[in-house]
Protein backbone atom coordinates (compact mmCIF):
# COMPACT_ATOMS: atom_id res chain seq x y z
CA UNK A 1 0.00 0.00 0.00
CA UNK A 2 2.70 2.41 1.03
CA UNK A 3 4.74 1.62 -2.07
CA UNK A 4 1.74 2.25 -4.22
CA UNK A 5 1.15 5.60 -2.53
CA UNK A 6 4.80 6.55 -2.94
CA UNK A 7 4.79 5.76 -6.58
CA UNK A 8 1.60 7.71 -7.07
CA UNK A 9 3.12 10.71 -5.24
CA UNK A 10 6.25 10.53 -7.35
CA UNK A 11 4.20 10.45 -10.49
CA UNK A 12 1.94 13.28 -9.36
CA UNK A 13 4.81 15.56 -8.44
CA UNK A 14 6.58 14.86 -11.70
CA UNK A 15 3.46 15.80 -13.63
CA UNK A 16 3.07 18.96 -11.58
CA UNK A 17 6.64 20.04 -12.24
CA UNK A 18 6.24 19.28 -15.90
CA UNK A 19 3.12 21.45 -15.99
CA UNK A 20 4.95 24.33 -14.32
CA UNK A 21 7.64 24.11 -16.97
CA UNK A 22 5.24 24.07 -19.86
CA UNK A 23 3.04 26.77 -18.38
CA UNK A 24 5.56 29.52 -19.23
CA UNK A 25 5.19 28.67 -22.90
CA UNK A 26 1.41 28.49 -22.59
CA UNK A 27 1.26 31.88 -20.92
CA UNK A 28 3.34 33.58 -23.58
CA UNK A 29 1.30 32.15 -26.39
CA UNK A 30 -1.89 32.80 -24.46
CA UNK A 31 -1.03 36.47 -23.97
CA UNK A 32 -0.09 36.87 -27.59
CA UNK A 33 -3.28 35.14 -28.68
CA UNK A 34 -5.59 37.29 -26.59
CA UNK A 35 -3.86 40.55 -27.44
CA UNK A 36 -4.01 39.59 -31.08
CA UNK A 37 -7.66 38.55 -30.87
CA UNK A 38 -8.71 41.84 -29.32
CA UNK A 39 -7.00 43.82 -32.05
CA UNK A 40 -7.46 41.48 -35.01
CA UNK A 41 -10.91 42.66 -36.07
CA UNK A 42 -9.86 46.21 -36.79
CA UNK A 43 -6.34 45.25 -37.90
CA UNK A 44 -7.66 43.30 -40.90
CA UNK A 45 -10.79 45.28 -41.46
CA UNK A 46 -10.67 49.04 -41.32
CA UNK A 47 -7.17 49.99 -40.21
CA UNK A 48 -5.25 52.05 -42.70
CA UNK A 49 -1.79 50.56 -42.18
CA UNK A 50 -0.06 53.34 -44.05
CA UNK A 51 -1.63 56.00 -41.90
CA UNK A 52 -1.07 53.88 -38.81
CA UNK A 53 2.69 53.69 -39.24
CA UNK A 54 3.45 56.93 -41.10
CA UNK A 55 1.14 59.56 -39.71
CA UNK A 56 1.87 61.61 -36.66
CA UNK A 57 -1.79 62.43 -36.14
CA UNK A 58 -3.11 60.57 -33.12
CA UNK A 59 -6.69 61.74 -32.65
CA UNK A 60 -8.56 58.69 -31.40
CA UNK A 61 -11.41 60.62 -29.85
CA UNK A 62 -11.90 63.35 -32.44
CA UNK A 63 -15.56 64.00 -33.19
CA UNK A 64 -15.11 64.95 -36.80
CA UNK A 65 -12.06 63.11 -38.06
CA UNK A 66 -10.67 60.19 -36.09
CA UNK A 67 -7.08 59.40 -36.98
CA UNK A 68 -4.81 56.67 -35.67
CA UNK A 69 -1.22 57.49 -36.57
CA UNK A 70 1.43 56.11 -34.25
CA UNK A 71 4.52 57.59 -35.88
CA UNK A 72 4.89 60.16 -33.10
CA UNK A 73 4.39 57.49 -30.49
CA UNK A 74 6.98 55.28 -32.14
CA UNK A 75 9.30 58.27 -32.23
CA UNK A 76 8.59 58.83 -28.55
CA UNK A 77 9.39 55.26 -27.60
CA UNK A 78 12.43 55.24 -29.86
CA UNK A 79 13.86 58.53 -28.62
CA UNK A 80 13.35 57.74 -24.94
CA UNK A 81 14.93 54.32 -25.41
CA UNK A 82 17.91 55.65 -27.33
CA UNK A 83 18.52 58.38 -24.78
CA UNK A 84 18.21 55.86 -21.94
CA UNK A 85 20.71 53.56 -23.62
CA UNK A 86 23.17 56.36 -24.37
CA UNK A 87 23.22 57.02 -20.65
CA UNK A 88 22.82 53.50 -19.30
CA UNK A 89 25.20 51.51 -21.52
CA UNK A 90 28.44 53.26 -20.56
CA UNK A 91 27.41 53.36 -16.91
CA UNK A 92 26.13 49.81 -16.82
CA UNK A 93 29.07 48.25 -18.64
CA UNK A 94 31.49 50.36 -16.63
CA UNK A 95 29.91 49.14 -13.41
CA UNK A 96 29.96 45.55 -14.66
CA UNK A 97 33.67 45.84 -15.46
CA UNK A 98 34.40 47.42 -12.11
CA UNK A 99 32.52 44.74 -10.21
CA UNK A 100 33.99 41.83 -12.09
CA UNK A 101 37.59 42.99 -12.58
CA UNK A 102 38.62 45.87 -10.36
CA UNK A 103 37.04 45.68 -6.94
CA UNK A 104 37.82 43.43 -4.01
CA UNK A 105 35.43 40.63 -3.07
CA UNK A 106 33.81 42.44 -0.17
CA UNK A 107 32.99 45.56 -2.19
CA UNK A 108 31.79 43.28 -4.99
CA UNK A 109 29.23 41.54 -2.78
CA UNK A 110 28.03 44.86 -1.40
CA UNK A 111 27.65 46.37 -4.87
CA UNK A 112 25.80 43.36 -6.19
CA UNK A 113 23.29 43.54 -3.35
CA UNK A 114 22.75 47.26 -3.89
CA UNK A 115 22.30 46.81 -7.61
CA UNK A 116 19.75 44.08 -7.04
CA UNK A 117 17.93 46.48 -4.73
CA UNK A 118 17.96 49.05 -7.50
CA UNK A 119 16.37 46.49 -9.81
CA UNK A 120 13.65 45.82 -7.26
CA UNK A 121 12.36 49.40 -7.01
CA UNK A 122 8.81 49.45 -8.44
CA UNK A 123 8.44 51.42 -11.64
CA UNK A 124 5.76 53.68 -10.19
CA UNK A 125 8.30 54.82 -7.62
CA UNK A 126 10.68 55.71 -10.42
CA UNK A 127 7.82 57.56 -12.06
CA UNK A 128 7.24 59.42 -8.85
CA UNK A 129 10.91 60.43 -8.72
CA UNK A 130 10.62 61.64 -12.31
CA UNK A 131 7.47 63.57 -11.59
CA UNK A 132 8.79 65.38 -8.54
CA UNK A 133 12.56 65.42 -8.10
CA UNK A 134 13.74 65.25 -11.70
CA UNK A 135 10.99 67.57 -12.81
CA UNK A 136 12.06 70.36 -10.47
CA UNK A 137 15.74 69.76 -11.16
CA UNK A 138 15.24 70.05 -14.91
CA UNK A 139 13.14 73.18 -14.49
CA UNK A 140 15.87 74.73 -12.38
CA UNK A 141 18.90 73.68 -14.47
CA UNK A 142 17.51 74.28 -17.93
CA UNK A 143 15.19 77.11 -17.04
CA UNK A 144 12.22 75.54 -18.79
CA UNK A 145 8.56 75.92 -17.85
CA UNK A 146 8.13 72.19 -17.40
CA UNK A 147 10.51 69.38 -16.60
CA UNK A 148 8.42 66.43 -17.78
CA UNK A 149 10.40 65.83 -20.91
CA UNK A 150 12.24 63.37 -23.08
CA UNK A 151 15.31 64.06 -20.93
CA UNK A 152 13.45 63.23 -17.75
CA UNK A 153 12.04 59.98 -19.11
CA UNK A 154 15.39 58.98 -20.58
CA UNK A 155 17.16 59.54 -17.27
CA UNK A 156 14.59 57.52 -15.35
CA UNK A 157 14.68 54.69 -17.86
CA UNK A 158 18.46 54.72 -17.82
CA UNK A 159 18.43 54.28 -14.06
CA UNK A 160 15.99 51.42 -14.45
CA UNK A 161 18.00 49.65 -17.16
CA UNK A 162 21.39 49.92 -15.48
CA UNK A 163 20.83 47.05 -13.01
CA UNK A 164 19.98 44.63 -15.83
CA UNK A 165 22.96 45.69 -17.88
CA UNK A 166 25.24 45.39 -14.86
CA UNK A 167 24.15 41.96 -13.75
CA UNK A 168 24.07 40.34 -17.21
CA UNK A 169 27.29 42.12 -18.21
CA UNK A 170 29.01 40.94 -15.06
CA UNK A 171 27.92 37.36 -15.76
CA UNK A 172 29.37 37.65 -19.25
CA UNK A 173 32.71 38.87 -17.89
CA UNK A 174 32.72 36.18 -15.20
CA UNK A 175 32.27 33.56 -17.90
CA UNK A 176 35.57 34.52 -19.54
CA UNK A 177 38.06 31.82 -18.50
CA UNK A 178 40.62 32.98 -15.99
CA UNK A 179 43.41 31.57 -18.13
CA UNK A 180 42.91 34.46 -20.57
CA UNK A 181 43.40 36.95 -17.76
CA UNK A 182 46.53 35.17 -16.60
CA UNK A 183 47.91 35.06 -20.11
CA UNK A 184 47.47 38.78 -20.63
CA UNK A 185 48.69 39.79 -17.18
CA UNK A 186 51.75 37.55 -17.42
CA UNK A 187 52.68 39.39 -20.61
CA UNK A 188 52.60 42.66 -18.74
CA UNK A 189 49.16 43.95 -19.70
CA UNK A 190 47.71 46.54 -17.36
CA UNK A 191 44.23 45.92 -16.04
CA UNK A 192 42.64 48.31 -18.49
CA UNK A 193 44.52 46.74 -21.40
CA UNK A 194 43.30 43.39 -20.16
CA UNK A 195 39.73 44.69 -20.22
CA UNK A 196 39.66 46.20 -23.65
CA UNK A 197 42.05 43.92 -25.48
CA UNK A 198 41.02 40.58 -24.01
CA UNK A 199 37.76 40.72 -22.09
CA UNK A 200 35.83 42.85 -24.58
CA UNK A 201 36.50 40.52 -27.50
CA UNK A 202 36.01 37.43 -25.33
CA UNK A 203 32.77 38.58 -23.72
CA UNK A 204 31.47 40.57 -26.68
CA UNK A 205 28.30 38.57 -27.19
CA UNK A 206 27.36 38.53 -23.55
CA UNK A 207 27.91 42.26 -23.21
CA UNK A 208 25.78 42.86 -26.30
CA UNK A 209 23.07 40.67 -24.83
CA UNK A 210 23.21 42.74 -21.66
CA UNK A 211 22.69 45.90 -23.67
CA UNK A 212 19.81 44.41 -25.63
CA UNK A 213 18.04 43.22 -22.50
CA UNK A 214 18.42 46.77 -21.21
CA UNK A 215 16.80 47.99 -24.44
CA UNK A 216 13.98 45.50 -23.95
CA UNK A 217 13.41 46.85 -20.48
CA UNK A 218 13.38 50.43 -21.73
CA UNK A 219 11.00 49.77 -24.62
CA UNK A 220 8.51 47.93 -22.44
CA UNK A 221 8.51 50.23 -19.44
CA UNK A 222 5.20 52.02 -18.96
CA UNK A 223 4.39 53.62 -15.67
CA UNK A 224 7.63 55.51 -15.12
CA UNK A 225 7.68 57.01 -18.62
CA UNK A 226 3.98 57.79 -18.43
CA UNK A 227 4.66 59.89 -15.35
CA UNK A 228 7.96 61.43 -16.43
CA UNK A 229 7.70 62.30 -20.11
CA UNK A 230 4.91 64.86 -20.19
CA UNK A 231 2.60 62.81 -22.38
CA UNK A 232 2.29 65.02 -25.42
CA UNK A 233 2.01 63.43 -28.86
CA UNK A 234 4.78 64.78 -31.05
CA UNK A 235 8.06 63.97 -32.64
CA UNK A 236 10.63 65.48 -30.27
CA UNK A 237 13.16 67.92 -31.68
CA UNK A 238 15.09 68.54 -28.49
CA UNK A 239 15.81 66.83 -25.19
CA UNK A 240 13.49 69.29 -23.50
CA UNK A 241 10.42 68.36 -25.57
CA UNK A 242 7.74 66.29 -23.90
CA UNK A 243 6.99 63.02 -25.66
CA UNK A 244 4.61 60.14 -25.40
CA UNK A 245 5.48 56.48 -25.79
CA UNK A 246 3.50 53.52 -27.13
CA UNK A 247 3.24 51.97 -23.69
CA UNK A 248 2.11 55.15 -22.00
CA UNK A 249 -0.60 55.61 -24.62
CA UNK A 250 -2.07 52.20 -23.94
CA UNK A 251 -1.94 52.68 -20.19
CA UNK A 252 -3.52 56.12 -20.35
CA UNK A 253 -6.28 55.46 -22.87
CA UNK A 254 -7.36 51.87 -22.53
CA UNK A 255 -9.49 52.55 -19.49
CA UNK A 256 -11.51 55.18 -21.32
CA UNK A 257 -11.89 53.50 -24.68
CA UNK A 258 -15.25 51.72 -25.01
CA UNK A 259 -14.70 47.97 -25.19
CA UNK A 260 -14.46 46.63 -28.78
CA UNK A 261 -14.57 50.13 -30.25
CA UNK A 262 -12.08 51.00 -32.97
CA UNK A 263 -10.04 52.99 -30.49
CA UNK A 264 -9.93 50.02 -28.10
CA UNK A 265 -8.82 47.70 -30.89
CA UNK A 266 -6.16 50.08 -32.12
CA UNK A 267 -4.69 50.17 -28.62
CA UNK A 268 -4.42 46.40 -28.78
CA UNK A 269 -2.74 46.66 -32.17
CA UNK A 270 -0.20 48.97 -30.53
CA UNK A 271 0.19 46.17 -28.00
CA UNK A 272 0.99 43.78 -30.84
CA UNK A 273 3.57 46.22 -32.21
CA UNK A 274 5.19 46.51 -28.78
CA UNK A 275 5.13 42.79 -28.27
CA UNK A 276 6.82 42.30 -31.62
CA UNK A 277 9.55 44.85 -30.83
CA UNK A 278 10.39 43.44 -27.41
CA UNK A 279 10.15 39.89 -28.70
CA UNK A 280 12.69 40.62 -31.43
CA UNK A 281 15.04 42.39 -29.03
CA UNK A 282 14.88 39.60 -26.46
CA UNK A 283 15.23 36.88 -29.04
CA UNK A 284 18.34 38.53 -30.43
CA UNK A 285 19.79 38.83 -26.95
CA UNK A 286 18.98 35.22 -26.19
CA UNK A 287 20.53 33.92 -29.39
CA UNK A 288 23.65 35.88 -28.58
CA UNK A 289 23.92 34.43 -25.08
CA UNK A 290 23.51 30.97 -26.56
CA UNK A 291 26.22 31.84 -29.04
CA UNK A 292 28.68 32.40 -26.19
CA UNK A 293 27.80 29.22 -24.37
CA UNK A 294 28.33 27.15 -27.49
CA UNK A 295 31.67 28.73 -28.19
CA UNK A 296 32.85 28.09 -24.66
CA UNK A 297 31.71 24.48 -24.58
CA UNK B 1 71.81 46.12 -14.57
CA UNK B 2 74.60 43.61 -14.32
CA UNK B 3 74.45 42.62 -17.94
CA UNK B 4 77.69 40.73 -17.67
CA UNK B 5 76.49 38.40 -14.93
CA UNK B 6 76.11 34.85 -16.05
CA UNK B 7 72.91 34.49 -14.05
CA UNK B 8 69.62 35.98 -15.14
CA UNK B 9 67.64 35.11 -12.02
CA UNK B 10 68.92 34.87 -8.48
CA UNK B 11 66.90 34.31 -5.36
CA UNK B 12 68.19 35.09 -1.91
CA UNK B 13 66.55 33.42 1.07
CA UNK B 14 63.15 33.51 -0.61
CA UNK B 15 60.18 32.53 1.55
CA UNK B 16 56.58 32.53 0.46
CA UNK B 17 53.36 31.90 2.36
CA UNK B 18 49.84 31.25 1.10
CA UNK B 19 47.95 32.41 4.18
CA UNK B 20 49.64 30.47 6.96
CA UNK B 21 51.02 27.73 4.71
CA UNK B 22 54.66 28.18 3.84
CA UNK B 23 55.09 27.08 0.25
CA UNK B 24 58.72 28.16 -0.25
CA UNK B 25 61.41 27.92 2.42
CA UNK B 26 64.72 29.74 2.20
CA UNK B 27 65.21 29.27 -1.51
CA UNK B 28 68.60 30.26 -2.87
CA UNK B 29 68.67 29.56 -6.57
CA UNK B 30 70.60 30.91 -9.49
CA UNK B 31 69.39 30.47 -13.03
CA UNK B 32 71.98 30.67 -15.76
CA UNK B 33 71.51 32.77 -18.87
CA UNK B 34 70.75 31.01 -22.10
CA UNK B 35 70.36 27.59 -20.51
CA UNK B 36 67.44 25.32 -19.87
CA UNK B 37 66.86 24.74 -16.18
CA UNK B 38 64.31 22.20 -15.02
CA UNK B 39 62.45 22.43 -11.74
CA UNK B 40 61.57 18.93 -10.62
CA UNK B 41 60.00 17.44 -7.52
CA UNK B 42 56.80 15.78 -6.35
CA UNK B 43 53.42 17.55 -6.46
CA UNK B 44 53.10 20.34 -3.94
CA UNK B 45 56.85 20.80 -3.53
CA UNK B 46 56.62 24.46 -4.58
CA UNK B 47 58.16 24.30 -8.01
CA UNK B 48 55.27 26.02 -9.77
CA UNK B 49 55.08 28.60 -6.99
CA UNK B 50 58.78 29.35 -7.42
CA UNK B 51 58.35 29.66 -11.18
CA UNK B 52 55.44 32.04 -10.78
CA UNK B 53 57.47 34.16 -8.36
CA UNK B 54 59.85 35.01 -11.17
CA UNK B 55 57.06 36.82 -12.98
CA UNK B 56 55.02 37.74 -9.89
CA UNK B 57 51.79 36.31 -11.28
CA UNK B 58 51.02 34.44 -8.08
CA UNK B 59 50.19 37.72 -6.39
CA UNK B 60 46.80 37.72 -8.05
CA UNK B 61 45.55 35.44 -5.31
CA UNK B 62 45.35 37.95 -2.47
CA UNK B 63 46.76 36.07 0.50
CA UNK B 64 50.36 35.71 -0.69
CA UNK B 65 53.23 37.00 1.47
CA UNK B 66 56.86 36.94 0.44
CA UNK B 67 60.17 37.66 2.14
CA UNK B 68 63.66 37.59 0.71
CA UNK B 69 64.99 38.76 -2.62
CA UNK B 70 64.42 37.77 -6.19
CA UNK B 71 66.82 39.41 -8.59
CA UNK B 72 65.90 39.29 -12.23
CA UNK B 73 68.52 40.72 -14.56
CA UNK B 74 70.12 42.37 -11.55
CA UNK B 75 66.99 44.13 -10.31
CA UNK B 76 65.19 43.19 -7.15
CA UNK B 77 61.67 42.14 -8.12
CA UNK B 78 60.13 43.33 -4.89
CA UNK B 79 61.73 46.75 -5.08
CA UNK B 80 58.75 49.14 -5.26
CA UNK B 81 60.48 50.99 -8.08
CA UNK B 82 60.45 47.98 -10.35
CA UNK B 83 57.71 48.16 -12.95
CA UNK B 84 55.76 44.92 -13.14
CA UNK B 85 54.92 45.69 -16.72
CA UNK B 86 58.60 45.96 -17.69
CA UNK B 87 59.47 42.89 -15.67
CA UNK B 88 56.86 40.79 -17.39
CA UNK B 89 58.09 41.97 -20.73
CA UNK B 90 61.52 40.51 -19.94
CA UNK B 91 60.22 37.37 -18.27
CA UNK B 92 57.58 35.55 -20.28
CA UNK B 93 55.39 32.77 -18.94
CA UNK B 94 53.97 29.71 -20.69
CA UNK B 95 51.14 27.96 -18.89
CA UNK B 96 50.25 24.35 -18.27
CA UNK B 97 47.19 24.48 -20.47
CA UNK B 98 47.73 26.34 -23.71
CA UNK B 99 45.89 29.62 -23.32
CA UNK B 100 45.95 31.57 -26.56
CA UNK B 101 43.69 34.61 -26.35
CA UNK B 102 40.31 34.39 -28.09
CA UNK B 103 41.46 36.64 -30.92
CA UNK B 104 43.17 35.91 -34.22
CA UNK B 105 46.50 34.12 -34.50
CA UNK B 106 48.05 37.32 -35.82
CA UNK B 107 46.71 39.40 -32.93
CA UNK B 108 47.94 36.84 -30.42
CA UNK B 109 51.48 37.19 -31.69
CA UNK B 110 51.44 40.99 -31.75
CA UNK B 111 49.55 41.27 -28.45
CA UNK B 112 52.74 41.99 -26.54
CA UNK B 113 53.76 44.73 -28.96
CA UNK B 114 50.32 46.28 -28.80
CA UNK B 115 50.36 46.54 -25.03
CA UNK B 116 53.98 47.61 -24.66
CA UNK B 117 54.69 49.82 -27.63
CA UNK B 118 53.35 53.16 -28.64
CA UNK B 119 50.72 53.04 -31.34
CA UNK B 120 52.87 55.18 -33.62
CA UNK B 121 55.61 52.56 -33.60
CA UNK B 122 53.27 49.85 -34.74
CA UNK B 123 53.42 50.18 -38.47
CA UNK B 124 51.79 47.45 -40.44
CA UNK B 125 55.02 46.22 -41.97
CA UNK B 126 56.71 46.00 -38.62
CA UNK B 127 53.89 43.94 -37.15
CA UNK B 128 53.86 41.63 -40.16
CA UNK B 129 57.56 41.13 -39.80
CA UNK B 130 57.28 40.43 -36.08
CA UNK B 131 54.60 37.83 -36.71
CA UNK B 132 56.63 36.07 -39.35
CA UNK B 133 59.78 36.05 -37.22
CA UNK B 134 58.01 34.78 -34.13
CA UNK B 135 56.10 32.07 -35.97
CA UNK B 136 59.24 30.97 -37.80
CA UNK B 137 61.08 30.66 -34.49
CA UNK B 138 58.48 28.22 -33.25
CA UNK B 139 58.18 26.46 -36.59
CA UNK B 140 54.56 27.42 -37.15
CA UNK B 141 54.97 29.85 -40.01
CA UNK B 142 54.63 27.37 -42.83
CA UNK B 143 51.52 25.74 -41.46
CA UNK B 144 49.77 28.93 -40.33
CA UNK B 145 50.85 31.65 -42.73
CA UNK B 146 47.65 31.41 -44.75
CA UNK B 147 45.30 31.44 -41.78
CA UNK B 148 46.67 34.22 -39.62
CA UNK B 149 43.17 35.73 -39.35
CA UNK B 150 41.66 32.56 -37.87
CA UNK B 151 40.83 32.41 -34.21
CA UNK B 152 43.75 31.07 -32.24
CA UNK B 153 41.52 29.04 -29.94
CA UNK B 154 40.61 26.76 -32.84
CA UNK B 155 44.15 25.42 -33.35
CA UNK B 156 45.40 22.00 -32.27
CA UNK B 157 46.80 21.93 -28.76
CA UNK B 158 50.40 21.61 -29.89
CA UNK B 159 50.01 24.60 -32.19
CA UNK B 160 48.29 26.52 -29.43
CA UNK B 161 51.14 25.88 -27.03
CA UNK B 162 53.73 26.86 -29.63
CA UNK B 163 51.73 29.99 -30.34
CA UNK B 164 51.78 30.80 -26.63
CA UNK B 165 55.57 30.61 -26.82
CA UNK B 166 55.67 32.59 -30.06
CA UNK B 167 53.68 35.49 -28.64
CA UNK B 168 56.39 36.09 -26.04
CA UNK B 169 59.15 36.44 -28.60
CA UNK B 170 58.39 39.84 -30.21
CA UNK B 171 59.09 41.44 -26.82
CA UNK B 172 62.58 39.96 -26.84
CA UNK B 173 62.41 38.44 -23.36
CA UNK B 174 65.51 37.31 -21.46
CA UNK B 175 63.78 34.45 -19.74
CA UNK B 176 60.90 32.19 -20.70
CA UNK B 177 59.22 30.41 -17.82
CA UNK B 178 57.29 27.25 -18.63
CA UNK B 179 54.87 25.64 -16.23
CA UNK B 180 54.56 21.98 -17.27
CA UNK B 181 54.25 23.05 -20.88
CA UNK B 182 53.66 19.54 -22.18
CA UNK B 183 51.34 18.08 -19.58
CA UNK B 184 48.25 18.73 -21.70
CA UNK B 185 49.89 17.37 -24.87
CA UNK B 186 50.27 13.90 -26.37
CA UNK B 187 53.61 12.24 -27.14
CA UNK B 188 54.11 13.68 -30.61
CA UNK B 189 53.13 17.16 -29.54
CA UNK B 190 55.42 16.84 -26.52
CA UNK B 191 58.32 15.95 -28.77
CA UNK B 192 57.52 18.95 -30.95
CA UNK B 193 57.52 21.35 -28.00
CA UNK B 194 60.69 19.81 -26.52
CA UNK B 195 62.53 20.26 -29.81
CA UNK B 196 61.35 23.84 -29.82
CA UNK B 197 62.70 24.38 -26.29
CA UNK B 198 66.11 23.13 -27.30
CA UNK B 199 66.13 25.36 -30.35
CA UNK B 200 65.19 28.41 -28.27
CA UNK B 201 67.87 27.81 -25.64
CA UNK B 202 70.87 30.05 -26.06
CA UNK B 203 68.83 33.01 -27.18
CA UNK B 204 66.66 32.77 -24.10
CA UNK B 205 67.02 31.25 -20.67
CA UNK B 206 64.30 28.67 -20.16
CA UNK B 207 63.01 27.62 -16.76
CA UNK B 208 60.79 24.59 -17.06
CA UNK B 209 58.64 23.03 -14.38
CA UNK B 210 58.05 19.40 -15.16
CA UNK B 211 56.64 16.31 -13.57
CA UNK B 212 58.27 14.21 -16.19
CA UNK B 213 61.78 13.28 -15.10
CA UNK B 214 62.60 11.83 -18.48
CA UNK B 215 61.73 15.18 -20.01
CA UNK B 216 63.95 17.03 -17.54
CA UNK B 217 66.73 14.67 -18.48
CA UNK B 218 66.16 15.04 -22.21
CA UNK B 219 65.96 18.80 -22.49
CA UNK B 220 67.59 20.54 -19.58
CA UNK B 221 71.15 21.64 -18.93
CA UNK B 222 70.60 22.03 -15.22
CA UNK B 223 68.12 20.64 -12.74
CA UNK B 224 66.76 21.93 -9.49
CA UNK B 225 65.19 19.34 -7.22
CA UNK B 226 62.67 20.65 -4.72
CA UNK B 227 60.90 18.93 -1.84
CA UNK B 228 58.35 20.34 0.62
CA UNK B 229 59.13 23.92 -0.30
CA UNK B 230 62.90 23.52 -0.02
CA UNK B 231 65.53 23.53 -2.67
CA UNK B 232 67.31 20.22 -2.13
CA UNK B 233 69.78 20.07 -4.94
CA UNK B 234 70.81 22.14 -7.94
CA UNK B 235 73.37 20.81 -10.36
CA UNK B 236 73.99 19.91 -13.97
CA UNK B 237 71.39 17.52 -15.25
CA UNK B 238 73.73 14.60 -15.85
CA UNK B 239 75.25 15.00 -12.38
CA UNK B 240 71.89 15.17 -10.70
CA UNK B 241 70.58 12.05 -12.37
CA UNK B 242 73.79 10.00 -12.36
CA UNK B 243 75.39 11.23 -9.22
CA UNK B 244 72.89 12.86 -6.85
CA UNK B 245 74.52 14.39 -3.80
CA UNK B 246 71.51 14.36 -1.52
CA UNK B 247 69.93 11.03 -0.53
CA UNK B 248 66.44 12.55 -0.98
CA UNK B 249 67.24 13.36 -4.58
CA UNK B 250 68.49 9.86 -5.14
CA UNK B 251 65.31 8.40 -3.70
CA UNK B 252 63.14 10.65 -5.85
CA UNK B 253 64.86 9.90 -9.13
CA UNK B 254 64.77 6.21 -8.32
CA UNK B 255 61.03 6.61 -7.93
CA UNK B 256 60.73 5.78 -4.24
CA UNK B 257 58.17 8.60 -3.87
CA UNK B 258 56.61 11.40 -5.86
Amino acid sequence: MRRFLNRWMEHGIETLIRLCGISAVLFVFGIFYFVFREGAGYLFNGLNLKEFFFSIAWHPTSVTHVRYGILALLAGTFSVTVLAMVLAVPFGLGAAIFISEFCNPRVRELLKIVIELLAAIPSVVWGFIGLTIMNSLIIRWFNTPIGLTLLNGGLILALMSVPIIVSIGEDALKAVPDSYREAALAMGATRWQLVYRVLFPAARNGLLAAVLLGVGRAVGETMAVLMATGHSVRIPTSLLDPVRTLTATIAAELGEAPVRSDHYQVLFIIGIVLFTITFCVNLTADLMVRGIRKRQA
Amino acid sequence: MTESSEYCIETLDLNLWYGSFQALKHINARIRRGRITSLIGPSGCGKTTLLRCFNRVNERYGNVRTTGDVRVLGQNLYDPQVSLVELRKAVGLVFQRPNPLPISIYENVVFGLRIHRDRSELKRARLDQAVEEALRSVDLWDSLKDRLRDRATGLQLEQQQKLCIARLLPLKPEVILMDEPCSALDTDATRGVEELMVSLAGRYALVVVTHNMAQARRVSDECIFMLMGELVEHSRTEDLFVNPKDPRTAEYIEGRYG
